[in-house]
């Protein structure tokens, strides 16, 4: 195959790629979208195989199988609980093997006089740079999420001097490389501190801010693949990778200001050093919350007009989606509204909570965006608290102290009665205290949230 | 064509790119924020295309062999796993549920 021809072809790949992104605008046709893309890469696929020809063909198809069949055997065995890992994980293989490209392409030339000409060597430092940060990030944040090593920020002394230390000896090897040292050992010594990198600059970010975290790993493996397609001449890569790339950074962006700070405040901000000054205002500790039992609250919600779920974490962890809606469902029928207030960055990755309440069956329409779900609460009898804990905190709203102070919240303390339901009285992930909960108007349902909301489906069919 | 001429041009549509990809995104509903960053992962399995002529070249040296090889390996394990995660998100976003069976 000629090259002009696998680059038209490879422009019908780049066609279904936009398409597949297009159709994610509805989620009536977005599924349609993704199964568009996936034949656009297969097309690309084939296209490359052919193109290759004879040599290792074997090899190519063996590998495939392999990395092939344990991508399908996990994306179809995993719970959508797991799903944040999951999309951790295969973010991180891909920014691995656009570190693997650059190895592979920089030993290929450099025994050539003279080479490798400027713009290579650069998207070569740059892909395999990005490419083993995004890696090590996203294993990293695949062993924070699926709870391999704790969710809390992880510190150490002088850590962001340490940081910084070994960012600048990767710095310093790429940039060696590209003023003309030829030497393949300055490549591996780039990804020997680069990939350490990746892992200690995710190591210190707490569970709260992994939807900035692993949407930012998703921009860097696109950018990694981008310069791939630069060291490759090769213009699909050059065009997929951005697109994912500024995407990428784009929802980064949309996270870090739907809690109000800047990605630079997320990724090094002192969220564990400023907690500590904010202990002062410890109502929620001092004993005067009220708790409550299953049955009074089993009456609340069954003779409330307007209910809203604010599910939270805390729900994915128990999966008490199903439960939850079982209950919603029992509600409806006895003429109930029932609706989800979903805060942007619930949850452990962008539009979590979306996903899992989507596999519960919830209808979308009932699912509620912050804005919307605030001009509700004032006409709602009941907000139900779902391992919810920082998006539903007033201290971000009155606080000036807190750590949170300015991230928009849902103000569930705006309607009539608040049920939370929660473990213990542990503050969440981000370990800041919450007020909401000795709040006059709430009630606090201690106990697993799935079994908690089983009993009250249970107590409203009593009823 | 010239190398310089080829960056001029790869550069061209890197930028055309980064507008394209703000330009598509920022249509796409907060609802399916998850999809978006799961199917962008997916797309980004691309770089299975660079794998492949990695691996595809010929008389290469036992290193690029091994690379290679590992890096087709891990890229179609993002590939696969990135369209397959996106597909089974996406066909739990209804409308309305389907009529019970109970």
């Amino acid at each position: 195959m000629s090259t002009n021809t696998s680059n038209l072809l490879y422009l019908v790949t780049i066609v279904t790629f936009i398409l597949a992104l297009r159709y994610l605008s509805n989620p009536a046709h977005a599924r349609r979208g993704n199964q568009i893309g996936a034949a656009g890469m297969l097309l690309a696929i084939v296209v490359t195989w052919i193109k290759v020809g004879t040599t290792s063909w074997w090899a190519i198809a063996i590998a495939i199988l392999i990395g092939g069949g344990f991508g399908a055997v996990a994306a179809r065995k995993v719970l959508m609980t797991a799903m944040p890992q999951m999309v951790a994980l295969f973010n991180g293989v891909g920014g691995g093997a656009a570190a693997l490209i650059a190895l592979a392409e920089l030993h290929r030339i450099l025994p050539a006089p003279g080479a490798p000409k400027a713009d290579i060597s650069i998207a070569i430092v740059f892909s395999a740079l990005i490419g083993s940060i995004s890696f090590a990030g996203s294993m990293i944040a695949f062993a924070k999420l699926q709870e391999l090593i704790g969710g809390r920020p992880i510190t150490y002394p002088a850590q962001q001097f340490g940081n910084a230390i070994v960012i600048i000896v990767a710095v310093a090897a790429g940039v060696t490389l590209v003023g003309g040292v030829q030497d393949e050992w300055l490549l591996w010594l780039l990804i020997g501190t680069a990939a350490p990198f990746g892992i200690l600059f995710v190591l210190p970010i707490g569970g709260a801010d992994m939807p900035v975290v692993i949407s930012l790993l998703n921009a860097f493996t696109g950018l990694a693949v981008a310069a791939g397609g630069f060291e490759l001449e090769n213009n699909v890569l050059i065009v997929a990778g951005m697109l994912v790339g500024a995407s990428g950074t784009l929802l980064t962006l949309m996270m870090a200001r739907a809690m109000n700070r800047s990605v630079a405040n997320v990724l090094f901000g002192a969220f564990g050093q400023l907690q500590t000054t904010a202990g002062a205002a410890t109502a929620a500790a001092n004993g005067t919350v009220r708790p409550t039992t299953t049955d009074d609250v089993a009456v609340m919600l069954a003779y409330a007009h307007k209910v809203v779920v604010v599910p939270g974490y805390g729900m994915a962890v128990a999966q008490a989606q199903h439960d939850v809606r079982a209950l919603a469902d029992l509600l409806e029928a006895r003429g109930v509204e029932v609706t989800y207030a979903i805060h942007p960055v619930a949850g452990r990755m962008p539009g979590h909570m979306n996903v899992l309440l989507a596999e519960a069956n919830v209808p979308y329409p009932a699912l509620k965006e912050m804005d919307e779900a605030n001009s509700e609460f004032p006409r709602t009898d009941v907000s139900l608290v779902i391992g919810a804990n920082d998006v539903v905190n007033p201290d971000a709203r009155n606080n000036q102290g807190s750590p949170i102070y300015g991230m928009p919240i849902l103000n569930v303390d705006e309607s009539k009665a608040v049920v939370v339901l929660k473990r213990s009285m542990n503050p969440g992930f981000a370990g800041v205290d919450n007020p909401l909960f000795a709040e006059p108007n709430t009630l606090m349902l201690f106990g697993d949230a799935k079994e908690s909301v089983a009993k009250l489906t249970a107590a409203v069919k009593a009823l | 064509m010239a190398h310089t001429t080829l960056l001029v041009f790869e550069v061209t549509i890197l930028v055309l790119a980064i507008f394209l990809g703000f330009e598509v995104i920022s249509k796409v509903p907060t609802l399916l924020h998850t999809p978006l960053m799961s199917g962008t992962n997916a797309i980004h399995g691309i770089v299975l295309v660079g794998a492949m002529i990695v691996l595809g070249q010929p008389d290469k040296s036992a290193f690029t062999w091994i690379v290679g090889f590992a890096a087709v390996v891990l890229a179609s394990a993002n590939v696969v796993g990135g369209f397959v995660v996106t597909d089974r998100m996406l066909e739990m976003f209804k409308k309305r549920d389907p009529p019970k069976d109970t």
